[in-house]
């Protein structure tokens, strides 16, 4: 702790002394006495709440469950707009991924998930680099490094070559997320991929992408989401492959967050909705859906006094 | 050295910048408590006047997403950074004998750009030089425009206890 700086200490004791304009005044003086004294030891303060949940829609956010949390996620999508009457829009069939994400500090998580699109396992360890700050001398950014692994279960009966290897493919991605205000955030995310097994032999095992997400909150608990994932072009060429575009709406009540979003990717995780996207806005193949967040406190880790 | 101030008719200061507010408002279904042990206080014996300021920021809660959504959805941190109390005492404290004199405290409090007028019982301690400042009573959210949604409002006592402690040393 710092010693109150003497001037500010003589001038806040001349003021309470010599300030002889009635009693009110003399309360604000003895406020303003413990102000300066607390505006001199202000100090950097992390900035809290980025995004509301640990997705945009179908992409990762910086944020993290807390040292000792456990958020349950289930991320549900109807089928396709485009599917008729018949199938009620899409209303009559859904795919989903059911996913853990667990805080071990602050900085560091882990999860882990099962989809239904491909019968797909997948896990990740995200990893906050920087922390954006207020005040004087500030971080600007928050920077965390996601990184991802898939493993789709599906069998093809009339693909017995498919081994475990070529089931699998990784992502890794960093976000670097700014508030700007206390309604706006927005990340951008440069993200690269790798198969192990493509379609064909002009396709790219590696390719490169990126990503951007922003937020607009409408009230203190309710925000809109967007998120436009771009697929450097000539990577993938067999097949049409689209840019993911996803819409959402979070509405949060305590330890829930709820989202209702459209998007053109069936597939919830990066390696399938980042490279993988065989529907565009444009012919209504877009899916409606829902993820639904809920925060667990596991731990009661000793927490200490911010600095500031 | 302090006789001399009040035969000046100057107030006697005692200050402190590590106090302790406290708030509870658990419920069977929450346990809801926020600390915070970087309050500022100053109390002037001679005008019996006292002050308290905190910033909100420095509330810690058992859980971390509790703390967020205080800071986030009920008092609005980012724009109103600062609590504060400032009022007056009657009752008389002799600092040259050590002991607890009760007093009753009255004044503004001031969060979430709200200020509400608050009545309390309180407890000044005079021990080794120091004065110890304690203080409980009851806000309500309502008191303060903090809104709190029909989802999660039997998770949240409808009266909040506040516990107030700081041990004041001649400044």
């Amino acid at each position: 702790m710092k010693k109150i700086p003497f001037l500010i200490k003589t001038a806040a004791l001349a003021t309470l002394a010599f300030g002889m304009a009635g009693r009110l005044a003399a309360q604000d003086n003895l406020l303003r006495l413990l102000d300066d004294s607390l505006g001199a030891h202000s100090r950097r303060t992390y900035v809290a709440g980025t995004f509301k949940a640990t997705h945009v829609v179908n992409l990762q956010t910086v944020e993290a469950p807390a040292a000792g949390d456990l958020n349950f996620i289930i991320q549900h999508r109807f089928g396709q707009l485009n599917s008729g009457a018949y199938n009620l829009f899409g209303l009559d069939n859904a795919t989903l991924r059911l996913g853990l994400e667990y805080g071990i500090t602050n900085r560091l998580s882990v999860g882990a998930g099962r989809s239904s699109v491909d019968k797909t396992f997948d896990g990740f360890v995200k990893y906050k680099i920087l922390r954006q700050t207020d005040g004087a001398g500030s971080m600007p950014v928050t920077v965390s490094a996601l990184g991802n692994i898939s493993y789709y279960s599906l069998n093809y009966p009339d693909k017995s070559y498919l081994n475990a290897t070529y089931r699998t493919a990784y992502v890794g991605q960093l976000l670097i997320a700014r508030k700007f205000n206390r309604l706006f955030s927005a990340e951008i995310v440069p993200a690269w991929l790798h198969y192990n097994l493509v379609p064909a032999g002009a396709d790219k095992n590696d390719q490169f992408a990126v990503s951007g997400g922003a937020r607009m909150k409408l009230t203190r608990r309710m925000s809109l989401n967007a998120e436009y994932n771009y697929l450097l072009p000539n990577q993938s060429v067999s097949q049409k492959v689209y840019n993911s575009f996803s819409l959402g709406w979070d509405i949060e009540t305590g330890g829930h967050i709820f989202q209702l979003v459209f998007t053109n990717s069936q597939g919830i995780i990066p390696s399938q909705f980042i490279g993988q996207t065989t529907n565009s806005w444009g012919d209504g193949g877009i899916y409606f859906g829902f993820n639904i967040s809920r925060n667990f406190s596991l731990a009661k880790p000793s927490r200490k006094q911010p600095i500031y | 050295m302090l006789a001399l101030y009040s035969r000046l008719g100057f107030g006697q200061l005692y200050y402190s910048k590590s106090g302790f507010i406290g708030f509870y408002a658990t419920t069977p279904l929450e346990e809801i408590k926020g600390e915070n042990n970087q309050a500022y206080a100053v109390v002037d014996l001679g005008k019996k006047e006292l002050a308290f300021t905190a910033l909100v920021k420095g509330f810690i809660f058992p859980k971390e997403l509790m703390q967020e959504h205080f800071n986030e959805n009920y008092v609005e941190s980012d724009r109103y950074p600062k609590a504060s109390f400032t009022g007056n005492f009657t009752g008389d404290v002799n600092m040259a004998r050590e002991g607890s004199y009760p007093v009753r405290v009255k004044g503004q409090l001031s969060l979430h750009n709200i200020v509400h007028e608050v009545e309390m019982p309180a407890v000044l301690e005079v021990k080794g030089g120091m004065l110890i400042a304690s203080a409980r009573f009851v806000v309500m959210p309502e008191d303060f425009q903090i809104e709190i949604p029909s989802v999660v409002r039997n998770k949240i006592a409808r009266e909040v206890t506040i516990n107030v402690k700081a041990n004041c040393n001649p400044r």
